[in-house]
């Protein structure tokens, strides 16, 4: 015991200790560009993966970590919750933050994704790093279904239910959807900000207005999830994502309304987009939802902790690790400054996009991955959206629910 | 000195374990109960708050959704696993050939897991590859079985893949009750003249009532703690329908950051169990002292 400890013990120099749920291909593969990276770099990486249920493992043992007074040096931690993390006073003195003044992180990100890591309310120090952008408003289509039944890429709603009609006449699922209460919020969320609009998402789901969320529009909103949940088949409740997605593939289902990360389904099939699929924003007026995974950096008294914790932040935000990383992982570098030559098709519209909407304010955070809101306001709106797409509750109710559900986690 | 640790031996032994036990079980359900007075959210805070999270978890609509369910569940879990379990116990008892193979095939689902159970029950009844694609296939077209993906019926399906997998134990319980009632009894009651009917729902049955009891604690503190059938099975779905308390406690604690909110739902399955538990640890502990 006391030989194995011993290098470990003597080893002087960056040293970091990170919590992830980075286990499976793609992103495996990206995180080993970083631990590569990290030791050329003169570092020990201790890894701490922790497998299941898309990070609830690696949340639990988080906690149980904190709560014992030994946090890790770094984990993922996105969105509000960095602040939350904060409050809790487990994260200052912000090790990070002088290597993201000496990097120029201010210039390098937009200024909205650039406060979501900033501590002390979004305007402190940088206490965390974003490594990608995923976009959550993609419409999946399946080209040859699209084609062969006469169907172009729908720009409204409207739109979109016609060729979902035309698709159930022909005897094809036009929604593949799975009925878990992540996906129906993300669906939610993406006919929020297009048939309501940027203001209006912004107003309800990012301020939490009550009257807001009490209109005529959210109600529209509820109809518009109600004629989709008319599109999806009987087999949806509970189906997978990656399930759903491979109904498009396949040419059983006509679209899907899914994050960036279904294109890796796609491309694990060998389909190119443009030729076999289509990857398209759903319908908006230049809206664009974002979800951003982060590194949090926490508070160690260790000095070779600390200096590890600087090295993979800087490694994080090198040009490098955020190109090859969202080339494994389907989203698009944080960093506004990597080409984007080597990416597809759809990484590039979503990077010529996110400029689009940032310049005609259609760039809002997505709630359903807890960007927008907390984890408890996150759950609050879910809980209302999948109890109403999944039983015939009137849009009305459904949107009094969702403002008082709101209130009542004030 | 040998004769003092002869002496002590098991206390020696159990005092590591007991230990343990008192602070891993009893210890942590005092901190939960502590943790539910105070304004937990993310992480544990210690300041006493009041019965706050009480009020706000009884004005919850997904925990009443989960009080509903486990009514359901807990009556028909009880009711169909206990009439289920007699009843083969009572054919297993009429000295059949194979009696032996049969008992292990009626209890070996006990041997499984509860995730095993979810997942196989959970394709099973799924109206695209299961029974209903099964009876669709063989040319039944209008032949509709979606209580899975039904938010009305789906807490039924947890039912009936809770009652797959605890009625042979019932029976294994109520066979070795049968087995440890005299024959005297039987013949005699036959020599008056009592058909076989009327021996078992006269006499056997009624003197099964320990076997009940003890089926009736087994199988409640069952499904009020079940979760892991929950999960594999329908994850609280379609919606939110299914959710039962031990699945609102772990995602109220780890998903919505709400640790106090949680502890207090704790609190409340642990005084749920505590109403049936009590009760028969004092009727049997009574006995223990009267005998």
């Amino acid at each position: 015991m006391v030989f194995a400890l011993t290098p470990i013990v003597s080893f002087a120099g960056p040293k970091i200790e990170v919590l992830h749920w980075w286990t499976s291909g793609g992103e495996a593969a990206a995180l080993k560009v970083l631990k590569d990276d990290f030791a050329a770099n003169g570092g020990e990486w201790m890894d701490m993966p922790v497998t299941g249920g898309g990070g609830d493992a690696a949340n639990v043992t988080l906690k149980a970590r904190i709560v014992g007074g030994d946090p890790p040096s770094a984990s993922q931690i996105k969105g509000p919750t960095i602040q939350e993390y904060d409050q809790e006073g487990v994260v200052a003195p912000y090790n990070i933050d002088s290597v993201a003044q000496a990097e120029g992180w201010d210039n390098l990100l937009d200024p909205m994704i650039a406060a979501v890591h900033k501590c002390q309310n979004n305007s402190g120090p940088y206490c965390a790093a974003p490594v990608n952008i995923h976009r959550i408003d993609w419409l999946w289509a399946n080209k040859s279904v699209f084609d062969s039944n006469g169907i172009s890429i729908p720009t409204t709603w409207d739109e979109l239910n016609a060729a979902a009609d035309t698709l159930k006449t022909a005897g094809i699922i036009p929604f593949a959807h799975g009925g878990q209460p992540w996906q129906d919020a993300t669906v939610f969320e993406a006919v929020a900000l297009g048939v309501g609009g940027n203001s209006y998402y912004k107003k309800c789901y990012v301020k939490l207005d009550e009257n807001c969320l009490r209109s005529d529009t959210t109600i529209k909103v509820f109809d518009q999830m109600r004629k989709l949940q008319g599109y999806t088949d009987e087999g949806s409740p509970g189906r997978d994502w990656n399930v759903a997605t491979g109904m498009v593939i396949e040419g059983k289902a006509g679209f899907q309304i899914m994050g960036d990360w279904a294109k890796g389904e796609f491309t694990a099939a060998n389909k190119t987009p443009g030729v076999d699929y289509y990857c398209s924003s759903t319908p908006s007026d230049n809206g664009y939802l974002y979800n951003v995974d982060s590194f949090i950096f926490y508070k160690t008294d260790d000095p070779d902790k600390v200096a590890g914790q600087k090295l993979l932040a800087k490694l994080m935000m090198g040009k490098n690790f955020q190109k090859v990383f969202n080339l494994y992982k389907g989203s698009i570098p944080a960093r506004l400054d990597v080409p984007m030559d080597e990416f597809d098709q759809c990484a590039k519209t979503s990077n010529a996009d996110i400029k689009t909407a940032g310049a005609k304010g259609g760039l809002v955070p997505s709630f359903a991955h807890g960007m927008a809101q907390g984890n408890t306001m996150k759950a609050a709106l879910q809980d209302v959206i999948t109890e109403h797409f999944n039983s015939d509750m009137s849009s009305k109710d459904a949107a009094n629910a969702l403002a008082d559900s709101v209130l009542q986690n004030m | 000195m040998f004769k003092w640790l002869d002496k002590n031996l098991p206390k020696i032994v159990l005092a590591p374990s007991l230990g343990l036990i008192s602070w891993f079980v009893y210890g942590f359900i005092l901190w939960t109960f502590y943790i539910s007075f105070t304004n937990s959210k993310i992480l544990p805070k210690y300041e006493l708050w009041g019965v706050g999270q009480y009020v706000k978890l009884w004005k919850t609509h997904k925990w009443l959704i989960a009080v509903d369910n486990l009514l359901i569940f807990t009556v028909l879990f009880l009711v169909i696993c206990i009439v289920i379990g007699v009843i083969l116990a009572i054919f297993l008892d009429q000295k059949i050939r194979a009696e032996g193979v049969l008992r292990t095939i009626y209890l070996y689902p006990m041997a499984l897991s509860f995730i095993v159970t979810g997942t196989a029950w959970k394709w099973i009844l799924n109206p695209t590859l299961g029974i209903q694609k099964l009876f669709i296939d063989m040319g039944f077209e209008n032949f509709t079985f979606d209580w899975l993906v039904n938010r009305e019926m789906a807490i039924y399906t947890i039912v009936i893949a809770g009652v797959w997998q605890s009625s042979g134990f019932v029976m294994a319980l109520f066979l070795a009750g049968l087995r440890s009632i005299e024959d005297e009894i039987v013949k005699a009651a036959k020599i008056d003249g009592a058909g076989l009917f009327t021996v078992y729902w006269k006499i056997l049955i009624p003197m099964m009532r320990p076997v009940f009891f003890t089926s009736f604690v087994i199988l409640v503190h069952i499904s009020i703690k079940s979760y892991d059938l929950i999960v594999a099975l329908t994850q609280g779905g379609p919606g939110i329908s299914t959710t039962m308390p031990a699945l609102f406690m772990t995602q109220t604690a780890f998903h919505k950051s709400q640790v106090g909110l949680s502890a207090a739902s704790a609190m409340m399955m642990f005084m749920a169990v505590a109403a049936v538990i009590i009760p028969y640890l004092y009727s049997e502990l009574r006995r223990e002292n009267v005998s």
